[in-house]
């Protein structure tokens, strides 16, 4: 019986992962929470460039995810302080009291 | 270099592959499954950080060494801190308001990611992955094996373009971080302290 673990569980895994945090962006509404679910499909991401990188036996997609890392941290830094800034003015990081540019 | 060909490497060992790759996947969905349902934004965290971990070893078993080390230094240790921190400043005893601003939002939000993750199984099943030439046993396992020196090589010659913006966006983004931070408005500070 062959049963090795193949690109394809890794990156259904993935996608199981990215579906997961794209729920959670879709039915939470506290913006941390919401950022986490980012930081959930980011990581989605990077798995499925490691195992595509490994089944092409290439060095490519693990250099992709450094890069997908470095980009990341400098996203949470300026999404945090916002969000803290926001937070600052409104007592709140609720994403739907957020509705000024309503049109 | 060579002995770090431990279970993924090592095509004997496949059978340690599959229960270790079953032991973290599992772990990273509950974790994930924390994320987005707990009411608690630290539990949430806690989820996220079991998740970053799993994913981890999931990296390792694709040979990943450098890649796992950032992970768990810049995502588990520094990001989730700031996310932490973060959650005390914003207050973690605040109730979430859990009513639907639109209507059935959760039920349309289910469906769509039980839609999402079908069509993928159904891809996996049927083996439509035609873009990627081999699929189960690596061309060569030395050849992906990320270790620094490996990992550095093309960093500093094909992609040392991408290495410096990627600098130039770190140093921005401190710098806008800073500015933002020390951001006060008018009202709230006496105009001769404004710097």
């Amino acid at each position: 019986m062959e049963l090795a673990v193949t690109a394809g569980w890794y990156m259904t895994l993935a996608a199981i992962l990215f579906g997961i945090g794209a729920l959670g962006i879709l039915i939470r509404r506290n913006a941390l929470v919401m950022f986490m679910c980012i930081e959930l499909m980011l990581n989605a991401v990077n798995l499925t460039f490691i195992a595509a990188g490994r089944a092409l036996g290439k060095l490519d997609g693990q250099l992709a995810v450094f890069f997908v890392l470095v980009v990341a941290a400098a996203e949470v830094v300026v999404g945090l302080a916002i969000i803290v800034a926001i937070f600052r003015r409104r007592q709140s990081a609720s994403v739907d009291e957020l509705a000024e540019m309503r049109g | 270099m060579g002995d770090w060909r431990l279970a993924a490497g090592d095509r004997r060992l496949p059978m340690v592959e599959l229960v270790v790759f079953a032991l973290m996947a599992v772990a990273s969905v509950l974790g994930a499954l924390t994320v987005i349902r707990a009411r608690n934004p630290v539990y949430a965290a806690m989820g996220l950080l079991a998740t970053l971990f799993a994913m981890g070893v999931l990296y390792v078993l694709q040979l990943a060494h450098f890649v796992d080390a950032v992970q768990i230094i810049v995502y588990a240790g520094a990001v989730m801190t700031l996310f932490l921190f973060v959650i005390m400043l914003v207050g973690v005893d605040k109730q979430e308001d859990t009513s639907e601003s639109i209507p059935h939002q959760r039920r349309l939000a289910l469906a769509l990611g039980l839609v999402a993750v079908g069509v993928t199984a159904a891809l996996v099943a049927r083996g439509r992955f035609s873009w990627i030439p081999v699929v189960s046993v690596p061309a060569d396992p030395q050849a992906t094996n990320g270790t620094i020196e490996a990992i550095a090589e093309p960093l500093f010659t094909n992609w040392v373009l991408a290495f410096e913006a990627t600098a130039l966006l770190l140093t921005i983004a401190a710098a806008g971080t800073i500015a933002l931070a020390s951001f006060r408005r008018p009202a709230a500070v006496p105009p001769s302290k404004v710097t």
